[in-house]
């Protein structure tokens, strides 16, 4: 696996951590921030940063990945 | 005439002049229509994806959960994030495998990569078995908005058929280009419907978004927290089932080949990074079914959860706005649906099974009086049989999922071969459709399909592993054209 892709599907993982397997922990109504409760804070939180997790993923494959046959 | 029906109807009407216009000096053939020529950019792609995601189960349904269960409807928020992440990695190996085999459908990958026509008939069924119910909700639904939108003077039925009628005609002319072009007025219409009234719902009833929460927090304690108002949909529920629909995701059959429309890879890459920023609409559509509860408490139907708020909070050509939104949102996915189930069945039952001398002309022309027999049937069954086909739509998610190890095997390791992914596959779906149909879903707090799902994949593993191991003791391995080959390299 090229390194590029290494360090993308490791930062891919951050969603499925925060947005599953933390549920339990975050599973809570206090504290409520910006008027929302903590639960759907942090899922709110974690579905605004995936797209900048994404994009960051994306920086690092061209940055690492030798450049594939692109059309 | 009232108002809010002309809107619909001049919308419904509208929409569909574009979907045929579409067309424009395009020549017709397969490629074209079933996967628009591998020409789409980040924009058309955009549109599509978005289009088919964005239907009005999650309209009405998301709102209707926040209304009647309270925190599980937060799973529809989660999954599509995941499932665009999954994306990232997966549709990109797709379509690179699709253009340089020329793939056109879910099928022909199968058929492709495990050298088997029996196997891609099955899948072929299978997708075409879950898109049937799912097109039905797409039509009760439809029938549902522009019944109470048009404050009941046109019938359900009558909905369903002029807009179907439409969506029929725009598919037949201008196959996925079609769906694509409408879908841009879909979006702009459904995010304003939304952003309208999502946000100025809460202001209207309790004067901001955080003072609704508060009142919603005193008089509903455990609504904001799983399980929320059900006793079984607890957070073990959630976990399992948003794991299981983001891989299950991209294995319907439409969702699936609409990676073969993008003009590149690169393409399909930028649109998982940009596409969670589409699911943020829906967290107003929660808002909307929270006031809802709070403002009407008591509803019959609480699928209606969103309209009823809206028909008591605005003037007539507003709900005939919202209505419109909501039909063409509809519309779209359904066209997309109606498409790939044609195109399956034509290109993947009929011609692989029982005529593969046909040709792409003959197919084509098969595939566009699909489009008619298919949308005849889902009008039939949202007509006479509005309720059977719920607990098959539930199983039509849990069945598409089962593809995935097939597919996610089939792209990364070479090993695997058709025996393992029936084994997986009969397993898989015998499974689901035993613990559904028995009344054993949630089981042990988790999605049935979900556990199916780590059947199939354990069991897929299990028979490459010893089955590839047997065939080393009679003969050395061979690489001779191992299928897979030029990807997992």
């Amino acid at each position: 696996m090229q390194k590029g892709t290494k360090y993308a599907l490791l930062l891919a993982s951050i969603p499925f951590i925060t947005l599953v397997f933390m549920l339990p922990l975050v599973n809570r109504i206090d504290p409520v921030i910006l008027g929302l409760p903590f639960l759907l804070f942090w899922i709110l939180a974690w579905v605004c940063l995936t797209p900048f997790i994404l994009l960051l993923a994306y920086l690092l494959e061209r940055r690492f990945n030798s450049s594939e046959e692109e059309e | 005439m009232n108002t809010a029906l002309i809107i619909i109807l001049s919308v419904i009407i509208v929409s569909s002049l574009i979907g045929v216009f579409a067309r424009r000096q395009v020549k017709m053939n397969l490629e074209m229509w079933t996967v628009g020529g591998r020409r789409f950019g980040l924009v058309l792609i955009w549109f599509l994806m978005a289009g088919e995601i964005y239907t009005t189960f999650t309209f009405l349904g998301a709102s209707g959960w926040a209304y009647s269960k309270g925190a599980p409807t937060f799973y529809i928020f989660i999954y599509g994030v995941l499932a665009y992440t999954v994306s990232f990695f997966l549709l990109p190996v797709i379509w690179r495998l699709g253009k340089r085999h020329g793939l056109q459908t879910q099928p022909d990958y199968f058929i492709h990569r495990y050298h088997s026509p029996a196997l891609g008939i099955a899948v072929a069924v299978i997708g075409v078995v879950s898109i049937l119910p799912y097109l039905q909700l797409q039509l009760t639904g439809l029938g549902l908005i522009v019944h109470e939108a048009s404050n009941r003077t046109i019938s359900a039925n009558t909905g369903m058929f002029i807009s179907f009628f439409l969506t029929c005609l725009f598919v037949y002319t201008s196959g996925i280009r079609g769906s694509a072009w409408v879908s841009g007025l879909k979006n702009v219409m459904m995010i304003v419907a939304v952003l309208v009234v999502g946000f100025s719902v809460p202001h209207i009833y309790f004067g901001g978004i955080g003072p609704m929460f508060q009142k919603l927090l005193q008089q509903h304690p455990g609504h904001l927290v799983f399980p929320g108002a059900t006793t079984n949909l607890d957070v073990l529920w959630v976990m399992s089932t948003v794991l299981l629909f983001s891989v299950g995701f991209y294995m319907w059959p439409h969702s699936f080949a609409a990676a073969f429309s993008a003009k590149n890879a690169d393409t399909l890459k930028k649109n998982a990074i940009i596409m969670p920023f589409y699911q943020l609409p829906l967290l107003l559509v929660f808002f909307v079914g929270f006031t809802a509860l709070l403002v009407l408490p008591g509803l019959p139907n609480t699928d209606l959860a969103f309209l009823a708020l809206v028909n008591k909070t605005y003037s007539a050509w507003f709900m005939g706005f919202v209505g419109a939104a909501g039909a063409v949102t509809a519309m779209v996915p359904a066209s997309v649906l109606v498409l790939f189930a044609s195109t399956i069945v034509a290109k993947n039952v009929y011609q692989t099974g029982f005529n593969p001398g046909a040709s792409p002309e003959q197919v084509m022309k098969l595939s566009r009086f699909m489009v008619l027999v298919i949308t005849a049937f889902a009008l039939l069954f949202a007509i006479y049989l509005p309720k059977a086909l719920v607990n098959m739509l539930l199983i039509g998610y849990d069945g598409v999922s089962q593809l995935f190890p097939a597919v996610l095997f089939g792209l990364f390791w070479k090993r695997v071969r058709a025996r393992a992914v029936w084994v997986g596959l009969v397993a898989g779906i015998g499974l689901v459709t035993f613990l559904v149909m028995g009344g054993h879903d949630p089981l042990w707090g988790m999605n049935a399909g979900f556990l199916a799902l780590v059947a199939n994949f354990a069991l897929t593993w299990l028979v490459s592993v010893v089955g590839a191991e047997k065939k080393m003791l009679h003969a050395p391995m061979t690489s001779d054209s191992v299928p897979g080959d030029e990807i997992c390299s």
